[in-house]
């Protein structure tokens, strides 16, 4: 019972690691517990942005992962 | 209309890609086509791309989509690197062929524009003194707009 977290760029320079697994459901709220402080407060930053399953949530706030679920942060992009 | 888009791991020609591009489309009456490179100043050693697939393709996909409703072509092709490259080694090939310059020249212009601001990569540097994070240029986000309507 489990989400993916995929941490692309910097934020995986942050986490140690490219992805995690952790348990489901996984929310905003639940962010920090998950992925401890450091992550969630990056997360906070408003440039970041949050994908489940490769959509990107308008409102990050709403975020709702569910077992099998891959949820991406996602910094600025820098462009091609 | 026959598009071709690609997310490459491994370097490429874009010559040889241009080639057989146009060899695919006898029918146009021109092809504009732009390429990308990795620029060769500072003391830059490497460049690392960083895409994800959920992401990644499926926008450039999204791109090619809004650049064949605006302009009327006969071909697309939007290649674009992922991974390590050197300076010197092409990061993105785009090119239209179409009836007309026009729709070729503003279709590859566009096309580059949103690359260059809007698409989902990440890049990082290897410099002297190690890896840096690139961040968005303002410029870039400026050119992007210059399409919004």
């Amino acid at each position: 019972m489990a989400v993916t977290v995929v941490f692309i760029g910097k934020l995986a320079d942050l986490a140690g690691e490219d992805e995690r697994e952790v348990a489901a459901p996984l929310s905003w709220s639940g962010l920090a517990g998950a992925l401890g402080d450091d992550i969630a407060a990056a997360a906070a930053d408003e440039r970041i942005k949050i994908a489940v399953n490769g959509k990107v949530l308008a409102d990050k706030t709403s975020l709702s992962a569910a077992d099998g679920d891959e949820v991406a942060l996602l910094p600025p992009v820098s462009g091609g | 209309m026959p598009r071709d888009v690609q997310l490459l791991e491994k370097g490429f020609s874009p010559g040889k890609a241009l080639g057989l591009f146009a060899k695919a489309h006898p029918e146009a009456g021109g092809i504009a086509s732009f390429v990308g490179k990795v620029r060769p100043d500072g003391d830059v050693k490497v460049l690392q791309l960083i895409s994800y697939d959920r992401l990644t393709l499926p926008g450039m996909e999204t791109l090619a989509d809004e650049v064949e409703t605006r302009w009327t072509l006969d071909g697309l092709l939007i290649h674009h690197r992922t991974g390590h490259m050197r300076p010197g080694a092409p990061i993105v090939l785009v090119a239209a062929a179409a009836r007309h310059r026009r729709d070729a020249f503003e279709a590859v212009d566009f096309a580059m524009d949103h690359l260059k601001s809007r698409s989902w990569f990440w890049k990082r540097e290897k410099r002297g003194d190690g890896w840096h994070w690139i961040e968005p240029r303002e410029e870039d986000h400026e050119d992007a707009k210059r399409w919004d309507v």
